[in-house]
């Protein structure tokens, strides 16, 4: 609706784009929050080595399954503990937060590199080539990922590396899928027929015309993505086929407290509480920015 | 309809066989067949002898055609660790998987779909925000540690459920929970949006137009159309769960596919894995097909062309 | 106006609240319709003729905000009423005509269905004699084979039958008034004629009062018997159908009568006008007078308190600070060669 003004008292004082895209952002109360964890959690697994009181790999067989120091027998020289080898709870806590960033940025990056290609290809050419993408995207759907990445990384062995390129080919469907669709709608928009008139080059028209305005449904997919490794790499550790021992992995150190989680619950409860609050905080990370980038989507 | 669903019966055959290609690799890529077969006792010419025996010497396509023969007539191999037919140990724990795969859609539908209905008639209220905070809750919970959490409390604590095993239909209950809390938040989404949409829709005016009361509009215009996409979302999920299952199964000690599947793959039982991923498929496969039919099959604009 | 009113409306307000401010797209709106007559509201996509319509019914969508100083429908005052009582007139004394017959239909029941459905809500009936009603309803509708046609679902209809069976549900509980918000308008012009002739017919044949919204004076010359011209929320002018064509009064309606073709007087080639510029906003109070920015006779004081109607007759009033003499002299002007 057009404004139209009757006397200068009656204008309506329009705020600049800026100014209306700053108070959204900050006005998006889980946006902010999921942001804050996102950034400290950064934060912790940068800093692990300065933050960290003790090595987290070194054992302490004396001091096995010290309570953290909100129980009575807890104490500050193992704030959030030890496990079941004596190891500084808190030091495994914080150099983990480095396992499951680096997983989940690099397999989301994996994941999307694939994923966007073939959704470019499929949408952008349509056709034969859509056909083609949109069977190989229900073939992956198909397969079972959990047992599937299990298998491989049991055949290839579990080291950090393995993990994230499983993780990263089997993570890509969506990315597929919402390229896809995104791209189809794009390449229809006048301004990419006339560069296609103008006579652009498909790659250029499709770096320069088409990417920038799907970025932003990438970047949700790449947050949803990223919450789905860290889960999966999880869950894969957690029954002892993804990264192995000794790294401080969340999972693994879920797992390898399990056998002691009637006795003392926080050995389990403490990794997978950081699991949760990361994932969470990335999801609202996510949902915000779909939001902020969609406002008309809100009611 | 009928063109309809000769095409999608077509893109599943597709599936199926490319799926069957690839778990026939995996059981390639894990190694020497013959070697394993022989056992690790066996002298090279044993190997060799196992190799002719089994076909192994032969091109892989062929051996692929021998494979794909046989699995069609039901036998998928035997196990290298059991010595047993590989189908009869997975139709033995085929049931445990299938009841906790649908008790747990069952409990994700009973929560999803009321919430999801309350949220979408009043948005922004206190159902609403509810509703929102358990899908984004559930989406973040990392599934093993939600049911450790499950068993500490209702296991340990209040001794309501046992932590293990399939002695009875309480058994199913926290794994059910723990499996399809997961996919709960998809399903209140899904009804929420489509509820949203169709409460807004010109036909719902229509029929409020017609002076008919809430309770008509809301199960007979509004919930039939919203509940299409559920439904084919349902199919899948449930094919999902039947393959994530896995996860679960282990936490519980649930002896069922995924179960199997775990400890085979921890005993490098690959002839069972490569069934396991192959009827795990199919299965999923046999559930899009049914889901997009059903879906044709409830939309009018499709089945009445 | 002929005969006892079935509707009176006086001091309508339709009030949305939004996070800039409170839209006020309805304005102490004031008419009445007599028993079996034709009342046209007319004016341009925005004016607020819509939302008048689904106030009377008290469908508005959610956020907005309805309030009347009266508001009678054959002697019960709908202000009053709570929704369990409003929905028992809905569908059977007062109904109404969608302007969207593609989208109006619920994609997942038949035809038949739909209509019987209208019917079971209000009559102690059985199915198969709202079956009745639905075939003979559609058969007057001018639809074929209406027994077969129950069995179809709406995507099997084209846009011109659906209206037609839009209408025959509106009629199933043969109501007195009837609602139609611009039943024409997404319809092909050939249509258009067809389904306006229809409904004249149904309604001299059942003896309905009409409420017809459009923003189409063609249409309004042809069916309508009193006339209610509405621009920015309020309504500028009013009258009998032949009194407004002859001579209109507002500034607003002489421009909208120059920018419809009359065949013998307008020249081929001839410019036929437009109202330059746009709608005002509908935020919060209008101070003076909403068409002055469009208007060429605009003055000073037209921006200034709030601007009454006019009354020249007991049927007859329009909105505008010039005298009646001068708006004849400029309507005489603007139709002059």
């Amino acid at each position: 609706m057009t404004v139209e003004t009757f006397s200068g008292a009656e204008r309506i004082l329009e705020p600049s784009a800026g100014a209306l895209l700053r108070r959204r952002v900050f006005g998006h109360a889980g946006f902010m929050i999921g942001a804050a964890i996102i950034l400290a959690i950064l934060a912790a697994a940068l800093l692990a080595p300065w933050l960290a009181p003790h090595d987290p790999y070194a054992q302490d067989l004396t001091r096995r399954l010290v309570p953290p120091v909100w129980d009575a027998k807890g104490s500050w020289l193992d704030p959030l503990g030890t496990d079941q080898l004596g190891r500084d709870y808190l030091s495994r806590l914080l150099f983990g937060a480095r396992i499951s960033l680096l997983i989940g940025f690099s397999a989301a990056l994996i994941s999307g590199l694939i994923g966007t290609g073939l959704g470019l290809c499929a949408g952008y050419f349509g056709g034969r080539v859509d056909m083609v993408a949109s069977f190989v995207v229900t073939t992956r759907l198909a397969m079972p990922v959990v047992l599937v990445a299990l298998a491989v990384v049991a055949l290839a062995g579990g080291s950090l590396h393995i993990v994230v390129a499983v993780l990263g080919l089997l993570l890509w469907d969506r990315f597929a899928v919402v390229t896809r669709a995104a791209t189809h709608q794009v390449r229809q928009l006048d301004y990419v027929a006339a560069a296609r008139a103008t006579g652009c080059s498909t790659a250029r028209i499709i770096l320069a015309e088409i990417l920038p305005n799907i970025m932003n449904a990438l970047i949700v997919i790449a947050t949803i993505e990223m919450a789905n490794a860290i889960l999966l790499d999880a869950a894969l550790s957690f029954l002892g086929l993804g990264v192995q021992p000794p790294l401080p992995d969340w999972g693994l150190m879920v797992a390898e407290g399990k056998e002691y989680m009637f006795f003392s619950p926080w050995v389990i409860a403490i990794p997978g509480l950081a699991l949760f609050t990361l994932v969470l905080a990335i999801n609202l990370v996510g949902d915000g920015l779909r939001d902020l980038a969609a406002p008309e989507n809100r009611n | 309809m009928l063109a309809f669903a000769l095409k999608r019966l077509a893109l599943a055959l597709l599936v199926a066989l490319t799926v069957s290609i690839i778990s026939f690799s995996l059981l390639r890529l894990s190694g020497d067949l013959a070697q394993a077969l022989a056992g690790p006792s066996a002298t090279a010419a044993d190997v060799e002898a196992v190799r002719k025996a089994y076909g192994l010497d032969q091109p892989l396509w062929v051996q692929y055609l021998a494979w794909a023969r046989q699995a069609l007539h039901g036998d998928l191999g035997t196990s290298f660790f059991f010595k047993e037919p590989v189908a009869a140990m997975i139709a033995a724990r085929l049931p445990v998987t299938m009841t906790l795969g649908v008790s747990a859609l069952l409990f994700a539908l009973l929560v999803a779909l009321p919430l999801g209905i309350l949220a979408a008639l009043k948005p922004n209220s206190w159902v609403d925000r509810l509703a929102l905070t358990l899908s984004v809750v559930g989406q973040a919970l990392p599934s093993f540690w939600f049911a450790l959490m499950l068993m500490i409390l209702f296991g340990l604590k209040l001794r309501w459920l046992p932590i293990s095993g399939t002695a009875s239909w309480k058994s199913f209950v926290m794994p059910a929970i723990a499996l399809g809390y997961y996919g709960m938040p998809t399903f209140m989404r899904l009804t929420r949006a489509g509820m949203m949409e169709v409460l807004a829709s010109d036909y719902i005016r229509t029929a409020r137009a017609k002076g008919l009361r809430a309770p008509a509009i809301l199960l007979k215009h509004a919930l039939r159309n919203a509940i299409v996409p559920v439904v084919a979302v349902a199919a899948v999920q449930l094919g999902f769960f039947l393959g994530g299952s896995i996860v679960i199964e282990s936490v519980f000690a649930l002896h069922g596919v995924g179960y199997l599947g775990w400890e085979s793959i921890s005993r490098a039982d690959f002839p069972v894995v490569q069934a396991i991923v192959l009827v795990l498929a199919l299965f999923y496969i046999v559930l899009t097909l049914l889901a997009d039919l059903l879906n044709a099959f409830l939309d009018p604009r499709i089945r009445v062309g | 106006m002929i005969g006892e009113p079935i509707l009176e409306v006086e001091g309508l307000d339709v009030v949305i609240p939004l996070l800039a401010g409170t839209l006020r797209p309805v304005r102490d709106l004031a008419f009445a319709v007599a028993r079996g007559e034709t009342f046209c509201i007319v004016g341009e996509s925005g004016c607020g003729k819509s939302l008048t319509a689904l106030a009377l019914m008290n469908l508005l969508p959610r956020r907005a905000r309805r309030s009347a100083r009266r508001l009678r429908f054959a002697g019960t005052d709908l202000a009053r009423l709570d929704e369990r009582r409003m929905a028992d007139l809905r569908g059977d004394r007062i109904a109404m005509i969608f302007q969207e017959p593609m989208t109006a239909l619920n994609p997942a029941y038949t035809i038949g269905n739909q209509l019987e459905e209208a019917m079971l809500r209000h009559r102690r009936v059985s199915r198969a004699e709202a079956r009745d009603r639905a075939i003979f309803l559609l058969e007057k509708v001018g639809i074929t084979a209406a027994s077969s046609r129950l069995r179809q679902y709406p995507h099997q209809l084209s846009g011109g039958l659906r209206q037609r069976v839009m209408i025959a549900m509106a009629l199933m509980c043969g109501p007195e008034l009837i609602i139609a918000d611009e039943p024409t308008t997404a319809l092909d012009v050939t249509i258009q004629a067809q389904i306006l002739h229809l409904l004249a017919a149904l309604q001299r044949e059942f003896r309905m009062a009409v409420i017809l919204i459009t923003h189409d004076l063609g249409i309004v010359a042809r069916v309508a018997d009193r006339v209610a011209v509405m621009y920015a929320g309020q309504i500028v002018e009013t009258g009998a159908v032949a009194d407004i064509f002859a001579r209109p009064m507002h500034p607003y309606t002489q421009g909208l009568l120059r920018c419809i073709p009359v065949p013998g007087r307008t020249r081929r080639g001839a410019h036929l006008g437009s109202i330059p510029g746009l709608v005002p906003s509908l935020m919060g109070e209008l101070a003076g007078c909403g068409f002055r920015n469009r208007c060429v006779y605009a003055s000073p004081p037209c921006a200034a308190g709030g601007i009454g109607l006019v009354p020249l007759s007991p049927q007859r009033a329009y909105r505008c600070l010039l005298p009646p003499r001068e708006c004849a002299a400029n309507a005489a002007a603007a139709a002059a060669p």
